[in-house]
């Protein structure tokens, strides 16, 4: 991705104009599939930006996409929507920042544990703030359709390939990486690793609660027990690393075909749905540890192996 | 002719003919999408209200040769997806019943969220939505936007009235004092019936003695308990889910709360709440309630029990099978399955159902309901309603023996 970036950005515009004619097919199901998966794949490519080089597992995802809920939900009567979106972004940013600054001194499983228990902590924080003003949930009536937000998160996807292809490209990617492989080796190459840490965490989180924001309309009513599901953050690791995230591109292969699979469960197994969940994350992550992009790369390094022998 | 063309044309003919009767036979079965929690925070509740009036409604339709439209027989074929508790779900398997399964009713989902959540997906396909389990003080303006989305249980500021005028009534008679404690559980419903009902309190002219919440799960409420007895109240009302309804009257039973009124919010009508106190049950007030007396719902509760193993409760679960049976009489009486048809007959008639008439407003509100209920003997009676018939008085907590 590195050496043929101009390519890969070039195939990542096709692919996203190729999708965004998605809904002009006119398929409400489709349509409906076509959003959970842009969601699913910005969410698992901006947490796989911070998570995939520095192997910090999040589990924040649901506060930030709370957080950018709760955003559009309260601003809507207040704001033009258009500008709900980027504040979403700041606040997502800003969140990310204090957390960053407070845990990813951290390593291992406290800062895992610090970002599991950062969603309720913010959904508790909602709770006290309703008790406080009586009111239970917030109601985002607008005449904005599925295409639309679709088309929304098509293009959040597209900021966020662009971000994940320059960082890459950056000084503060070759940094990231290094504290991904040794962090106490990039301290004393004299990397500042907190700052990189926290700034990527930053760009991860924002696009995290710019979805959030995106996704309020659609649900109409936002309340703190929906909009704070811890299931969220676990579907999005559970995705990436079906996809792998040692490459940009790695994520989305696991969230397209991890849609499919969650559909056909959904509709095949009503009773059953969430048992059969579970024991596809056990295969996935003993059958397919290092995901898509290990396998396909296994595959890649045999046929080239066998070619040498030949 | 060969063998093999022989055996293409019968393999052909055969397909033809049997594509020809696909459509004839489906003109028979219609087909009901039911979404809901089977997993998820609300599993619970969903599966005391929610699905066992489905499955109860839905043999009982097929039992009796299925549902009458314009003369002939559609017998019902439901179709349920679990939405795991997640909105997102819930507008997935809403979409795929309307556009994969081509079903011909959806069933309203459960819950205010789940239930508004779907609305757009309803209402994009022109689907009656009748809703049971969704409470929201914004009837109209919903209503307005989605033309279809029809209301059943009630309002807030109805049930939290009802119950001050009730307090208000025995204190004017001078059967009890003016001292109130409340408390609430720190969660979507409880803030609100509580933010609703200290101003009504207070403009009533009550005291309150003693006021707090406490968070969702709370284990231990006898703090609360204590603190509520030592303010010495004569009424004590708690906006509570279930496990604070039982934990709390467990509680005011061992602290022996010396109280005329004795009121906890919902799951006071379920009947694992009787179960559960048995004889010290006995005059607590609650959400909901029923004319028990009358024959209707008697019939509804015994099938109900014969037919899932368990009693109905004394709130939602009427409500939920008279939307069903709403729904039904209005594919009878519109003589055809075309949904705004359908919709249209809700909104132009009146209904009868296990709960008694219903007729709803020009907001597609039902403005009948059951609003305080109590435990009276072996039932949870209805004790204020907004205009439905059978009310019995209220009496006055007598001890918890």
């Amino acid at each position: 991705m590195i050496r043929s970036g101009g390519t890969s950005l070039a195939l990542t515009a096709l692919v996203l104009a190729l999708a965004a004619l998605l809904p002009l097919a006119g398929s409400p199901y489709w349509q409906s599939i076509g959003i959970s998966i842009a969601m699913f794949a910005v969410l698992t490519t901006s947490w796989a930006l911070f998570s995939g080089p520095t192997h910090y597992i999040s589990l924040a995802t649901a506060a930030f996409f709370g957080v950018g809920s709760y955003t559009t939900g309260m601003g809507i009567e207040l704001l033009p929507y258009w500008c709900l979106p980027p504040i979403a972004g700041v606040l997502g940013a800003a969140m990310a920042a204090l957390v960053g600054l407070a845990t990813l001194r951290l390593s291992g499983v406290y800062f895992v544990i610090f970002t599991l228990g950062l969603a309720e902590l913010v959904r508790q924080i909602i709770i006290w703030f309703q008790n406080f003003s009586g009111q239970k949930g917030l109601y985002v009536l607008t005449k904005i359709t599925e295409a639309q937000i679709y088309w929304q998160l098509l293009g959040l996807a597209a900021l966020v390939y662009l971000a994940g292809w320059a960082i890459g490209r950056s000084r503060l990617g070759f940094a990231l990486r290094i504290i991904g492989d040794d962090e106490q080796v990039a301290r004393h190459s004299g990397i500042n690793t907190a700052r990189a840490k926290v700034a990527l965490f930053m760009i991860s989180g924002a696009a995290a609660a710019v979805v959030g924001a995106i996704l309020a309309p659609r649900y109409v009513y936002i309340e703190p027990a929906t909009a704070f599901t811890p299931m969220l953050s676990f579907q999005v690791v559970i995705m990436a690393l079906l996809g792998g995230t040692g490459r940009l591109w790695g994520p989305v292969v696991g969230v397209i075909p991890f849609t499919f699979l969650w559909e056909a469960i959904s509709s095949s197994f009503p009773n059953q749905t969430t048992l059969l969940l579970g024991v596809c994350f056990l295969v996935i992550v003993y059958v397919l540890p290092r995901g898509f992009v290990g396998l396909i790369e296994a595959v890649r390094r045999r046929v080239a192996a066998r070619e040498g022998v030949a | 002719m060969e063998r093999r063309t022989i055996l293409k044309t019968t393999a052909a003919l055969a397909m033809a003919m049997g594509l020809m009767a696909a459509p004839a036979l489906a003109q028979e079965t219609l087909k009901i999408g039911a979404v809901g929690p089977k997993t998820g925070p609300l599993a619970g509740g969903a599966a005391v209200t929610h699905w066992p009036n489905i499955a109860l409604w839905s043999k009982e339709v097929n039992e009796r040769g299925g549902i009458d439209v314009g003369g002939t027989k559609y017998m019902v074929e439901v179709i349920e997806y679990d939405d795991q508790t997640n909105p997102a779900e819930t507008i997935a398997a809403v979409t795929r019943l309307a556009t994969q399964d081509g079903a011909d009713f959806i069933l309203a989902p459960y819950s205010t969220g789940l239930n508004l959540a779907a609305a757009p997906i309803f209402d994009r396909f022109g689907y009656p939505q009748i809703t049971s389990t969704a409470s929201t003080d914004r009837v109209a303006e919903l209503s307005g936007q989605f033309p279809n989305l029809f209301f059943l249980l009630g309002q807030n500021s109805q049930i939290v009235g009802n119950a001050v005028d009730i307090l208000s009534k025995l204190r004017d008679a001078g059967e009890m004092g003016n001292k109130i404690a409340m408390v609430n559980v720190a969660d979507a419903f409880g803030i609100e019936l509580a933010a609703t009902a200290k101003p009504i309190f207070e403009g009533a002219g009550f005291e309150l003695v003693y006021e707090t919440s406490y968070p969702l799960g709370t284990p231990d409420l006898s703090p609360v308990m204590k603190a509520a007895k030592a303010a010495e109240p004569d009424a004590f009302i708690a906006w509570s889910y279930p496990p604070d309804t039982f934990g709390l009257t467990e509680q005011a039973i061992i602290e022996d709360l010396n109280v005329k009124v004795f009121y906890t919010a919902v799951a006071t009508a379920f009947p694992a709440f009787k179960g559960r106190f048995g004889a010290a049950a006995e005059g607590i007030m609650g959400i909901g309630g029923v004319n028990a007396e009358s024959a209707s719902f008697q019939d509804y509760a015994a099938r109900h029990t014969a037919a899932t193993g368990a009693a109905p409760d004394y709130w939602a679960s009427g409500m939920m099978y008279a939307s069903l049976q709403i729904l039904e009489q209005a594919i009878t009486g519109a003589g055809t399955i075309d949904r705004a048809a359908v919709a249209q007959y809700i909104k132009d008639n009146s209904f009868d159902t296990v709960m008694g008439p219903v007729d709803f407003d020009e907001n597609n509100n039902n403005p009948a309901y059951w609003t305080v209920g109590q435990w009276q003997g072996d039932a949870f009676r209805g004790v204020a309603s907004t205009g439905r018939e059978g009310a019995v008085a209220p009496m006055l907590k007598a001890g918890w023996k």
